[in-house]
């Protein structure tokens, strides 16, 4: 009977045992960053897998590429349409690597999320329908630094295992054995109704919410019995399943005294009576699996719970994925007759597709010259035709000292949910922050998911002084890293323009006032656009002062309302 | 592709099986939006529903599935040409369900020329794209806010009119394109266009099942499946048949049941008690209404049924209010217990 897997290095070995004997249904997600243990533990897989396609894929990779499409030199050789696997369909039965997986874009997760759930690729492109088979496994390679640098959650969500190869130095991993043995043994695993409860009772107490995570779980169980060539599942089995498939998506560690209520609910169920006895035994198992997570865990984990649960809101509205739009130069919406020389990008099927129905008559008009050669004329190109709008992001800085604040917010509040019901279309994205006190906070990172901005806008912070340099300051920072992503920022600013804490927390109206000045000229050296809306209830030149040194325009709305806030930002949005 | 994940052994989530079972009986009721947590069914009970509908006659090789009883001259030439051939030619087979997959291009959307005949015979012929092959049946969107906006507004354009009019490439062709548009998605990933909103008839919210018993059933059967799918599809097949036949009967019943006015007016009434824009929500409200009752062999539509289809067929049109905190179902059911008590 296999043991429980003691030592990080054991672990690894042992998640790549269970990834190989099936890739398609476990899947893996490595967080670690570049480095010997990463190469030794993909070098291990590999070996694993000797006769399995092996394939890696490039963050920007393009549709036609992922997907497949026409291979247009075949098909112009050939004279009929060939088609052309993408990567995707390439990994079929094998292993798919997705390298810095923390970067990958909602969209292509999206696009490998659907194809991995059905296990092939439903191709509708360039003119063909083909259906490529794809059972491939994900082996994500995350290499976020920090929580809230994460894989997509559409693709974590659908892998089984997590492991941190960070603790593992070169040598410790295992050597690669024979699996074949346990392919066959898996099919013949039977599941007692006990392991499922016992699993899905950990996931509870674990406070995970989807069914996949049990569902994943009993698959590495079972595999994890077959590799040991066993056909029913041991407890053993549940505390590694625990380990690899739950314990990374643990949103909370459960209490002793929190299971209590639990066990008080099992009585209520009728025509339990006979079945007590199983009950206690699911229970028990159910134990293993937890106190398996717990043994599995870095002591910090209580600390970083809170954190990682954060993060992974965050990351589901797909981060990571804008920064990469600035590469495309802005998003596809069609293609247009056009002149190459003005530096379009070709696209070869559709001009094809323009050329095709002349080729009869331009051949026989032709000196036939290079016979059976394409005749394209330069009014065939086709070119891609790029929305060249950017998106935007509008951050609002607000002001969340003084007694006028919890006014000024839920106006700013109305106005970020207002830009957002309505922008749609638009692909704008809002972000909030506030400031007041000693520091400034971003509590909406920049979003265009309305539930989202609902979800973080509800109960604001308000009081304290007015620290308007580290404000104007932390709206820079955001604005910046926008700007990284391709988008234009509009920074909103709203404040009374009285600044009375300076940047190191000092108080001091002098101070802060200077400080207000130089985090405004250095605004105004990064060229972002802004708005300086003043709040107070007699327009003050402060205000009007800061707003010059941050070459931003000033509008005094002393009657604060969301309307007239969500109309001045569209109009300063349109200059 | 395997067998299909059997519709009837789907746990729970009795909304959306409710929503796309009336879609099924009345395709007029419009589309269906799937709204919520990841990993909760979402496409199992779509691709469930294509194996559950009955079959339909459609006229041999058209490619836009035509009824062979319909007004052919509609149709594409191909389908003209077919039906000439053998005139009276009737063939049985599953109603489309079509996915539009992610990274579709727009050419096998809405169809374009055809490249292999114009480059190797020098024809301009016309190849049907998707809007051709999900006629009469469904046509599948997952991850519906994630696609292309281009895309969307030929599929509003198509989806609204019923057909799909090509104007492209020196083709000028227009063909029949009538189906249910079933989206599904994630709210977390991104908002959807009020337009498109408007659009489906129906929409669920579905979340992820959160009793112990649920959620090891969930288990069970999924892990019964993965284990012998034929196996698994033939014990649940007498249930979808069950269904299939419901699915049917409520079919033969749509046409004569009856709808009272007072149950018009009380749809009037809760419509305006939430301020739903336009009359298409009050339509889709009856129809969705209508379709249920006969599901359930009522011989008239009734308050109960009204008050079952309520939220799914109503939820998305509400005006929004930046500063209502309440979600939208509460604010129907606020309204239902308005409407029905007075």
């Amino acid at each position: 009977m296999i043991q429980a897997p003691k030592s990080p290095g054991e672990i690894a070995t042992l998640a790549a045992r269970i990834f190989a004997v099936d890739p398609w249904g476990t899947g893996i997600c490595l967080r670690a960053g570049p480095g010997p243990a990463r190469d030794e533990w993909l070098a291990l897989l590999r070996a694993l897998l000797p006769d399995r396609p092996f394939r890696k894929m490039p963050l920007g990779i393009t549709d036609d590429r992922l997907l497949g499409g026409l291979d247009l030199s075949a098909s112009l050789a050939a004279g009929r349409l060939v088609s052309e696997r993408g990567l995707l369909a390439e990994s079929d039965g094998g292993a798919l690597i997705i390298p810095s997986a923390e970067r990958l874009s909602p969209e292509h997760a999206a696009r490998i999320a659907s194809v991995h759930d059905r296990g092939e690729v439903p191709l509708e492109r360039d003119g063909l329908t083909k259906r490529f088979s794809a059972w491939f496994g994900l082996v994500l390679l995350d290499e976020g630094l920090c929580e809230d640098e994460q894989a997509p959650a559409s693709l974590t969500e659908r892998i089984a295992m997590q492991v941190d190869l960070t603790p593992i130095r070169s040598g410790e991993l295992g050597e690669a054995d024979a699996i074949a043995a346990a392919r066959e043994c898996l099919p013949r695993v039977s599941v007692e109704t006990e392991a499922i409860e016992a699993i899905c009772g950990a996931a509870t107490a674990l406070g995970i919410v989807s069914v996949r995570a049990p569902l994943l779980a009993l698959k590495v169980a079972k595999i994890a019995a077959a590799l040991d060539g066993r056909d029913a599942l041991s407890g053993a089995d549940l505390a590694i399943a625990g380990q690899l498939v739950l314990g990374w998506r643990a949103t909370r560690l459960p209490q002793s005294d929190e299971e209590q209520p639990e066990e008080d609910q099992q009585p209520d169920a009728p025509g339990d009576q006979p079945e007590s006895e199983t009950q206690s035994e699911a229970e028990a198992l159910s134990e293993i699996v937890v106190e398996a997570v717990r043994a599995a865990l870095p002591p910090d984990v209580l600390a970083r719970l809170g954190a990682k649960r954060a993060a992974m809101r965050s990351k589901s509205s797909g981060q990571a994925g804008v920064k990469q739009r600035s590469l495309t130069r802005g998003r596809r919406t069609g293609i247009m007759q056009g002149d190459l020389r003005r530096g379009g990008r070709l696209d070869l099927v559709a001009t094809l597709r323009a050329a095709a129905p002349w080729q009869r008559i331009r051949s026989q008009s032709q000196s036939a010259e290079r016979p059976g050669l394409l005749q394209i004329r330069a009014s065939d190109f086709r070119v891609i035709r790029f929305a060249r709008k950017s998106e935007t992001l509008t951050i609002f800085a607000v002001d969340a000292s003084g007694s006028l604040a919890l006014n000024r917010m839920a106006e700013a509040k109305g106005a970020v949910e207002s830009l957002l019901a309505e922008c749609y279309v638009r692909r704008d994205h809002v972000a909030m922050l506030v400031f007041g006190g000693k520091t400034s906070d971003l509590i909406l990172p920049p979003t265009r998911s309305l539930v989202r901005a609902k979800r973080s806008l509800i109960g604001l912070p308000a009081g304290g002084g007015t620290p308007l340099a580290s404000g104007i300051d932390a709206a820079i920072a955001v604005a910046q890293s926008a700007r990284k992503r391709g988008q234009t920022p509009l920074i909103v600013l709203l404040t009374d323009g009285r600044a009375n804490v300076a940047r190191d927390g000092r108080p001091g109206r002098h101070i802060a006032h200077d400080h207000a000045l130089a985090s405004a000229r250095l605004l105004k050296s990064t060229e972002i656009r802004s708005l300086l809306i003043d709040t107070s209830p007699r327009p003050d030149p402060r205000a009007a002062e800061i707003a010059h040194s941050m070459g931003a325009s000033y509008l005094a709305l002393p009657a604060l309302n969301s309307a007239a806030l969500s109309s001045a930002v569209k109009q300063a949005r349109a200059r | 592709m395997p067998v299909a994940f059997p519709f009837s052994a789907i746990v729970a989530q009795e909304d959306m099986k409710q929503a796309l079972l009336i879609a099924a009986v009345d395709a007029s009721v419009g589309g269906v939006l799937v709204f919520g947590d990841r990993g909760t069914g979402k496409s199992t009970a779509i691709r469930g529903l294509a194996a559950l509908l009955p079959e339909i006659e459609v006229t041999p090789g058209c490619p836009c599935n035509c009824d062979p009883r319909a007004d052919r001259s509609l149709c594409l030439d191909a389908c003209r040409a077919r039906a000439a051939e053998a005139p009276g030619a009737v063939a049985r087979v599953a109603v489309p369900v079509v996915d539009l997959p992610l990274g579709a291009t727009e050419d096998r959307i809405v169809g374009a020329l055809d490249l292999e005949r114009a480059l190797t015979r020098g024809e301009k012929a016309f190849e049907p794209g998707l809007l051709a092959r999900a006629n009469r049946g469904f046509l599948y969107i997952d991850e519906v806010n994630l696609l292309d906006d281009h895309l969307v507004d030929l599929l509003l354009d198509a989806a609204a009119s019923g057909e799909n009019v090509v104007e492209r490439e020196g083709l000028s062709v227009r063909h029949p394109a009538r189906f249910v548009l079933v989206g599904s998605g994630n709210p977390e990933e991104g908002e959807l266009r009020p337009q498109l909103l408007d659009r489906f008839g129906l929409s669920v919210e579905i979340l992820t099942p959160t009793d112990m018993p649920t959620r090891v059933d969930v288990v069970r059967r999924r892990d019964d499946y993965e284990r012998d799918p034929a196996a698994f599809a033939a014990k649940w097949a007498g249930q979808d048949r069950h269904l299939r036949d419901a699915i049917a009967s409520a079919r033969d019943r749509l046409p004569s049941i009856e709808v009272p006015d007072a149950t018009l007016e009380t749809a009037a009434t809760l419509c305006m008690a939430l301020g739903t824009d336009g009359l298409r929500g009050e339509l889709s409200l009856i129809r969705a209404a209508r379709a249920l009752a006969c599901l359930q062999g009522g011989d008239a539509v009734g308050a109960a049924h009204l008050k079952q289809v309520a939220p799914s067929a109503l939820r998305h049109r509400l005006r929004r209010d930046p500063l209502d905190e309440a979600g939208s179902t509460a604010r129907i059911d606020r309204a239902i217990a308005e409407v029905f008590v007075s």
